[in-house]
């Protein structure tokens, strides 16, 4: 099986609103697409047609070799799905959450315990496993929940969304669990609004916007399309402002641009601390009073800014 | 797809319908272990019976008259079917929590049966409701209530009132899984039980009342559940009139809550079969 994922023309509509408008890719067994995009994009909405939860009004999809319309049972049998929510069980512990996912898989009394036994130690949640979930932190929480979606050993994993509100160090744990996934030969498809997720776990990136695609590529195609990294610097006089632009469109790729504010300019700069240092002197050669100086990586707004001219 | 959809391409109905008992089992399980968990809901279904048949049978007891018999007796059958009408609201409101935390979209991605869902839920919901039954029933002795028919007939009348909050039950998994919002879900709730407890001869003796009015108190199902129960239990059934429905209180008692789960069920099912979260 090479492609592990398949969709082509995905539409889906409800009512007025269209929230997917003809979407197509392919995943290769194996391998971690990253769909990127802001709410109401359709990102959930490709995963609950994936996942078999939604039918599509058009468009064929296949998952693990099996049409999602017309053998949903057996694309079921093959994937793992875990949503935006933490769908466990908030009165049962951990341990009974991951039994019961396994029974409902048809595993066996035996085998669905050794699994949830073994998943929990995975997860580092022995601990916590005969706690109810309700006591649980939201890392342990999502860290059930993939866990839960690892049961029944799916060949492609959805992860909708997965680490939306946690700490950066539950995040860093729950991107290793993905990464372990993807190594054991797991296809992931992850949807995300967060441009660095995407860059850490997928091969290649899928950013949608109102309901189609709009860039397709590898994370390094995308930034190079988006440009590296920023610098924003914000001045004391507004008198500056003109001079400070024009150094700055100087050392950088492109124009510099100034913020409403009348004091803050930002420029794109060439990758490598290279150019920071050159934007540097070329400001102290100005004489001008910095404020504030930084340089930061292009945010999902930036990427949408650039592929669409609109804010995300 | 089948009504039990777990029969793959692989797999025959057998393993389908073997699958789909497993399933059932082991989400019962999960709802048991929640009654455990929670005691406030097993003292929802206990006390507040008991206050029922408390409060209305000193309040209206002592301004009431039953021909044939005392208030008390009167009353109990009337209170039980009542309580089996709460199902509606329990069951609808489950379902919505699991729906609205993503349980459901989580167990509609695995390769389980969608009956499994709603039977383990309704059933689990059985369960409470045969618990405050027996709660209600010791209570009626203590003030007075007893079954003077026999050991066949009472488990006849329990059965008819399980039938109903079955029904019942049934009815508020569709309300929860198309309502899915715990205002609307006791709102709704509230529309439909409050005349079917108050149009009906489970409090009041129908005797009094205006000819019209008296006829819609009649054909109101839960009066015919609560006549049956009555001359099961052996307790005084108030005025039975010569109307059809009074005279056969039992066809239609059958009737209706045997119709409104042929009915309510399947769209329930199929109802969960498209429901996700949001």
């Amino acid at each position: 099986m090479d492609v592990a994922i398949y969709a082509e023309g995905l539409r889906k509509r409800y009512g007025e609103h269209e929230a997917l408008r003809g979407v197509d890719f392919s995943v290769p067994a194996g391998t971690v697409l990253g769909v990127l995009g802001p709410n109401g994009a359709g990102k959930t909405t490709s995963v609950r047609i994936l996942a078999t939860l939604l039918d599509a009004d058009d468009g064929t999809a296949r998952v693990a070799g099996f049409d999602v319309a017309s053998h949903p049972h057996e694309v079921r049998r093959r994937i793992g799905l875990t949503g935006q929510y933490a769908a466990v069980d908030e009165r049962l512990t951990g341990r009974e959450n991951l039994r019961l996912i396994g029974i409902l898989h048809h595993l066996g009394r035996r085998r669905a315990r050794t699994i949830a036994d073994d998943l929990l130690a995975e997860f580092g949640l022995t601990d916590a496993a005969d706690r109810a979930v309700k006591g649980y932190s939201g890392g342990m929480r999502r860290r059930l929940d993939l866990a839960a979606s690892l049961v029944a050993g799916p060949q492609v994993l959805f992860l909708d969304e997965p680490t939306t509100g946690l700490d950066p160090h539950s995040r860093n744990t729950l991107w290793q669990s993905i990464r372990d996934q993807v190594s054991a030969g797991v296809t992931v498809l992850l949807t995300t609004q967060y441009l660095d997720e995407a860059d850490q776990l997928a091969d290649r990136i899928l950013v949608i916007d109102k309901g189609q695609v709009i860039a397709d590529g590898t994370p390094d195609e995308l930034k190079r399309k988006v440009g590296g990294e920023r610098l924003r610097i914000k001045l004391v006089a507004a008198g500056d402002t003109e001079r400070a632009a024009q150094a700055l469109g100087q050392v950088g790729i492109g124009s510099a641009t100034v913020d409403d504010d009348g004091v803050t300019v930002t420029v794109a700069l060439a990758p490598g601390i290279d150019a920071v240092a050159e934007a540097a002197a070329a400001l102290a050669q100005l004489g001008v009073t910095v404020a504030d100086f930084g340089v930061f990586r292009p945010s999902l707004d930036d990427v949408f800014l650039s592929l669409t001219g609109a804010a995300a | 797809m089948t009504t039990i959809a777990t029969t793959g391409a692989t797999s025959s109905p057998l393993t389908g319908t073997i699958n789909a008992l497993s399933d059932t089992s082991a989400l019962f399980g999960r709802h048991l272990r929640h009654l455990v968990r929670m005691p406030e809901k097993l003292l929802s279904v206990t006390l507040m019976p008991v206050a029922y048949v408390v409060l209305f049978g000193v309040l209206f007891g002592s301004a009431m008259s039953v021909p044939g018999g005392n208030y008390e007796e009167y009353l109990m059958a009337g209170i039980l079917a009542q309580t089996m009408l709460t199902n509606v609201s329990s069951t609808a409101l489950g379902v919505a929590t699991d729906l609205g935390n993503g349980l459901v979209d989580r167990f509609r991605s695995l390769p389980m049966s969608n009956t499994a869902v709603l039977l383990a839920r309704t059933g689990s919901n059985l369960v409470l409701s045969a618990v405050s039954i027996v709660v209600m029933s010791a209570v009626g002795y203590l003030v007075g209530w007893r079954i003077t028919s026999g050991v066949l007939p009472a488990l006849g009348g329990y059965g008819l009132l399980l039938l109903l909050g079955f029904a019942m039950a049934w009815l508020g998994a569709l309300l929860g899984l198309v309502l899915r919002d715990a205002e609307a879900i006791n709102s709704v709730a509230f529309l439909i039980v409050l005349p079917l407890t108050f149009l009906s001869n489970a409090f009041i003796p129908l005797g009094g009342l205006p000819g019209w009015l008296r006829a819609i108190c009649e054909w109101n199902p839960l009066s015919a559940v609560v006549i049956v129960c009555r001359q099961l239990f052996g307790n005084v059934t108030g005025a039975v009139t010569t109307s059809f429905a009074g005279r056969h209180p039992l066809a239609l008692s059958l009737l209706f809550t045997l119709l409104l789960l042929v009915i309510v069920a399947p769209l329930a099912v199929r109802a969960y079969r498209r429901a996700v979260t949001r």
